[in-house]
């Protein structure tokens, strides 16, 4: 409770607080919210010469090329890329925090393995495993999250890596030792609280490249075919049409940002409230 | 040192290995047929099995890559079905335009973001810092393909202040450079922030600013450096981004990339090229993490290597 | 035809057809001499070797940088003699006796003479070439024997003096003057191939209209006029550089600007509306007709496609004219396989009206009242996977819920050829393109029994034995006086397997390219039917 008071105490994390909200009901709430069926081509949603209608009139935030909602398409994509954005992204995060603090703490063998392990995913051909599982599998959400969960982790456990190297030979962690703490106890109540900006960073901004990155490996096949929409592919399908047709990337862009954004401004408070070194500074 | 670093080659080798395997795995699982591929449709069975029998596809996954593997310890990277030509020529062709590239958009990178990051930081909370957070996830955010062609649209078919395609010469390196730099600095900004703020709150700062020691000195001496860390580790991972190959990027301003190369390769099926662009690129990332893993050391010397 | 049918509709596919062609040639006055031009693709170029080189953007560089015995003449699918001076045919159509012109020289400056003939055509056969057109020359005498490894030689091809070259066939084949006219046909000098140690294709010696002078990997290809070339006046530019690795949209940009004289690529479907309303977009866009189908196919050897009625209902389920407004009017709804420049083409042939109720009324019929679900395949660049939805909307307007994959060409092209993989393909993106403007073409492969195999290209699965042999019997009416009654007969070939309806036939498309202001010459030498951009045809206005 003390948390929500002193979040909502904040302007700008209530604002971010606002947004998600909104994100989250839309998605849960589309077909509720939505005018139109976001994957019937209506005949009017075209020009007669075959463009997409600009915003305004029925369609808010006008048509795309085969004459869609816009607006109802955004809505349903929600639902897509949220998963993508908070799930895939999330445990993506999740993994690379684990591997790259055991391996920066551990070090030895056991770390070593670990990273070399890294490097060996790092240099891995994700285009290629995206083709394959294409050709081998049926296309799902659930395919196209674990691609990228399986991607992604990779960067983080590099950089949780390198700052964990520094971390462990600071002093406060060798006061810890020498005091007879144990590993568990270090590594979750010394070291974790110092990793948890660069968790925020990586968990906010990769929510934003994560949207984007499922568009890309949806289009190889793996992931949701059309006509479903979800904010990368709605981008993806018309980012040529930019110039055309604005409307059709920049809304799509602006929500993903906003989205990524609130995520961020509401992770940054909850860290200052939860972190008890942070407290009362900033 | 010595030990540690021929240890380190031969882990680099065995990830080699392995990225070799694997990749020449995917490759078999595939169900496209290199064969038919090249051999087109109005080819008769017989011409396709022809060609099979040629490339040796006829034989068993093992007896493959066993012979890939021959070659490429001889130093032959084998030639490409579609084009007939030395892979090893293909990529050393493209190389100097790739690594031209990624040198270029990651020191734009780099010095935005450790700019950006560190006005942030400093001024952490107030309408800069804000500013900056906003330009970063807009950075993010935005689709490649799009920001490329606006950089292109205003600053060469508009304003004509650099070419609009083409490569040599530095104009044409600056707007590829910038539309990766422009992409990528948000996140070296939101690193280099967060890792000074990190410096920053701790109380041996504390006890430097009581003691009345300038902020200048305090973030550059202190602060700055807890920020060079991740920015290194970052710049080993775009090192591999980036040598995979940025296609967009190199679609859209008519860059010589190796990014171009293994996409159509990928198209084509074309065995030989796609094996040859990853072992390449794979080279590059363990590189480039070698690097960073040695160079940390030197940079925070409570770092020990071992 | 070719092995990289393009991802994008606009350059899907070649071989076109302007009827006006030769007319407008006329308004626009002579040809003249002289310039240098600019030619950009997104893809890189693969190979010059006109052995292996086979997709659409490397078709007409190895025309070019290459003769042939037979050619076409520019614009149009009339085969005439071109390194051949003359050629005689017996009359059982198993014998064809070429002369060759004298004085024709490599660019290394050697003549050119009989035996080169023979070993270029065994080059392209030799299965060591690893060359995708060795199919073609399966008449020819002693083909079974070069291609299984028995012989070294084609036993067919004779070569009586340096000026004469004899080709015996096996078996009259009406296609032979136009099998002569492909590149695979190139005639190339045996010591150049020797001493470029397998990169011929980079580095490659012909008789032909231009020779290649730079090759920057990546990046740019140089052209150059060859001033020997044996007929007067041709080409018509001095120079042309092809540059490489250009996206589409840019490519337009520069061409506006004046830096690229012909985006080869065509016009995007994002920027058509905007370059065709603009006020020079009357000059920019050369608009033809060409010989392309754009067709679904329905896999008769998988349940529910393996019932007719089911197959006959989907033809009239297709709303054709949406599909075609979604590609900006650039393309006429089908009926029938053959396009409608092809010989052969029934005009009177109305095929499947668009009916929603009688394909339900269909369906019923065949037991599926409540639909069924299935599965479309498409390729996965714009504008195919919308052209797929468009499709996926009409079939769910009869009750079938077709799930989409858009997948990579490969994958696709792999899932056709396996059988009971793929129920329905969209051919967007891979549709058929003949390799020489002949109804027999568009059979064999795509509708034949000998494509209904393991890896084949007949996606539909199906054969019908009784139209397999009119087929054969349409292909040797080889003479020459019977030219009409066969592509009578072919023509019959394509409506009658419509009662069969293995395909639904969806849209005939044009071809867009755009070119700059300065550029002239006719449309048809742009979309030429024979060789995409006609290099030795097109000329700059000065």
């Amino acid at each position: 409770m003390r948390v929500m008071k002193e979040l909502l105490r904040q302007p700008v994390a209530l604002f971010g607080i606002l947004i998600v909200l909104t994100v989250v009901i839309a998605a849960l709430a589309a077909p509720m919210i939505a005018p139109f069926d976001p994957d019937n081509q209506m005949f009017d949603g075209l020009s007669l010469e075959g463009a997409p209608l600009p915003p305004g009139g029925p369609f808010l935030l006008g048509t795309d090329t085969l004459g869609r909602d816009l607006f109802s398409r955004l809505l349903y994509g929600a639902r897509t890329s949220l998963i993508i954005g908070l799930v895939a992204n999330g445990v993506a995060v999740t993994i690379g925090l684990f591997v790259g603090i055991v391996a920066g703490y551990v070090r030895g063998f056991f770390g070593t393995l670990l990273m070399r392990f890294t490097d060996l995913m790092m240099a891995f051909p994700a285009l290629l495993l995206a083709i394959v599982l294409a050709a081998l599998l049926r296309p799902s959400l659930w395919i196209v999250a674990m691609v990228i969960a399986l991607v992604n982790w990779v960067q983080v456990a590099r950089i949780v890596y390198t700052e964990t190297r520094g971390l462990v030979e600071r002093d406060f962690i060798m006061a810890e030792r020498s005091l007879g703490a144990g590993h568990g106890r270090i590594l979750f109540l010394h070291i974790l609280p110092h990793l948890m900006p660069t968790a925020i960073v990586w968990g906010t901004l990769g929510i934003a490249t994560t949207v984007l990155l499922e568009a890309t490996l949806s289009f190889l096949g793996i992931g949701v075919q059309p006509p479903q929409p979800s904010w990368g592919n709605i981008i993806f399908e018309s980012q040529s049409y930019f110039q055309a047709a604005p409307w059709l990337v920049f809304f799509p862009g602006a929500i993903i940002l906003l989205t990524a954004l609130s995520f961020n401004l509401v992770g940054d408070a909850l860290r200052d409230i939860l972190d008890p070194t942070q407290r009362g500074r900033g | 040192m010595a030990i540690l670093f021929i240890r380190r080659l031969v882990q680099m080798a065995l990830i080699l290995l392995g990225v070799a395997a694997i990749t020449f795995v995917l490759l078999y699982a595939l169900p496209a047929d290199p064969a038919r591929m090249i051999a087109g449709r109005s080819a008769t069975a017989q011409t396709v099995a022809n060609i099979r029998r040629e490339l040796g596809l006829d034989q068993s996954l093992p007896v493959q890559f066993w012979s890939y593997l021959s070659n490429l310890l001889q130093g032959n990277l084998g030639r490409s079905y579609a084009q007939k030509t030395e892979v090893a020529t293909l990529i050393m062709a493209r190389l100097p335009a790739t690594l031209t590239l990624m040198f270029s958009g990651i020191v734009v990178e780099v010095v935005l973001g450790l700019t950006l990051g560190t006005i942030a930081a400093v001024r952490r909370g107030g309408f800069v810092d804000r500013l900056v957070m906003m330009a970063s996830f807009v950075g993010v955010s935005a689709p490649q393909f799009v920001v490329a062609l606006l950089l292109l649209y205003v600053f060469a078919a508009t304003l004509g202040w650099f070419p609009m395609s083409g490569y040599g010469t530095f104009s044409h390196v600056v707007l590829p450079a910038a539309t990766l730099g422009v992409l990528g600095a948000g996140w070296y900004a939101r690193m280099v922030r967060s890792a000074m703020i990190d410096v920053l709150n701790q109380d041996y700062v504390r006890t430097a600013r009581a003691k009345g020691l300038s902020s200048r000195r305090i973030t550059f001496r202190h602060a700055l450096p807890n920020a060079v860390l991740p920015v290194i580790a970052m710049i080993g991972i775009d090192i591999g981004q980036f040598m995979g190959g940025v296609v967009v990027v190199e679609a859209v301003y008519g860059w010589p990339g190796i990014g171009q190369l293994a996409w159509q390769a990928i198209q084509q099926v074309d065995i030989p090229i796609i094996m040859g662009v990853t072992l390449t690129s794979a080279l590059a990332i363990i590189l480039g993490n070698l690097v960073a893993d040695l160079i940390a050391p030197v940079i925070d010397p409570r770092i020990r290597t071992r | 035809m070719f092995k990289r049918w393009l991802r994008n509709t606009t350059v899907a596919t070649m071989v076109a057809i302007a009827p006006v062609g030769t007319m407008s040639a006329i308004a626009q006055g002579a040809p003249q001499q002289g310039g240098d031009i600019v030619v950009t693709y997104k893809d890189d170029i693969t190979t010059l070797d006109p052995a292996i080189g086979y997709d659409w953007v490397n078709w007409s560089m190895i025309k070019s940088l290459y003769s042939r015995l037979m050619d076409y003449e520019p614009g149009t699918p009339n085969p005439v003699p071109s390194l051949a001076e003359s050629f005689e045919v017996a009359p059982d159509g198993l014998t064809y006796t070429f002369k060759l012109r004298k004085g024709v020289k490599f660019s290394n400056g050697r003549e050119v003479v009989a035996s080169d003939v023979k070993y270029s055509i065994e080059r392209a056969v030799d299965p060591k070439t690893q060359g995708p057109g060795a199919g073609f020359f399966g008449a020819i005498n002693g083909f079974e024997d070069l291609t299984g490894g028995k012989s070294t030689t084609l036993s067919g091809i004779e070569t009586p003096d340096a000026g004469t070259v004899v080709f015996k066939l096996s078996r009259p084949d009406a296609t032979f003057l136009h099998v002569l006219a492909i590149n695979f046909a190139s005639v190339v000098p045996k010591e150049a191939i020797e001493a470029a140690s397998g990169d011929f294709g980079k580095s490659p010696v012909g008789s032909g209209t231009f020779t290649l002078k730079e090759w920057t990997i990546g990046q740019r290809l140089v052209f150059e006029k060859n001033p020997a070339y044996y007929v007067k006046n041709v080409p018509h530019i001095d120079k042309f550089t092809v540059e490489v690795g250009q996206e589409p949209l840019v490519a337009l940009l520069r061409l506006q600007k004046g830096e690229v004289d012909i985006a080869g690529d065509g016009i995007p479907p994002a920027k058509f509306l905007e370059i065709k309303n603009s006020p020079d977009g009357a000059q920019i866009i050369v608009d033809g007709a060409q010989l392309h189908t754009g067709y679904i196919t329905l896999n008769t050897k998988m349940k529910p496609f393996d019932n007719v009625k089911v197959r006959q209902a989907l033809n009239m389920a297709v709303n054709k004219d949406r599909v075609a407004r979604i590609l900006n009017g650039r393309a006429t709804p089908a009926n029938q396989p053959l396009p409608p420049l092809m010989p052969g083409y029934d005009k009177s042939f109305t095929g499947y009206a668009y009916d929603v109720a009688k394909a339900k009324a269909l369906l019923a019929e065949a037991g599926f009242a409540d639909g069924f679900e299935t599965v479309l395949y498409s390729t996965n660049t714009d504008p195919q996977p919308r052209i797929a939805q468009a499709i996926q909307q009409d079939l769910a307007a009869i009750g079938v819920k077709a799930e989409i994959r858009a997948l990579a060409q490969a994958n696709v092209i792999a899932a056709g050829g396996t059988e009971g993989e793929a129920p329905m393909i969209w051919s967007g993106g891979m549709a058929w393109i003949a390799d020489f403007p002949d109804a027999s073409n568009f059979y064999g492969p795509i509708l034949g029994c000998a494509g209904a195999v393991q890896g084949g290209w007949n996606w539909s699965w199906y054969c019908n034995k009784d139209l397999d042999a009119r087929a054969v019997a349409a292909d040797s009416m080889s003479d020459p006086a019977k030219a009409a009654e066969r592509t009578a007969a072919w023509g019959k070939v394509f409506t009658d397997i419509m009662a069969d309806a293995p395909w639904v036939p969806v849209i005939n498309e044009r071809r867009v390219v755009a070119k700059s202001l300065r550029m002239g010459g006719a449309d048809n030498i742009y979309i030429d039917p024979t060789r995409v951009i006609n290099y030795d045809a097109i000329f700059v206005k000065q």
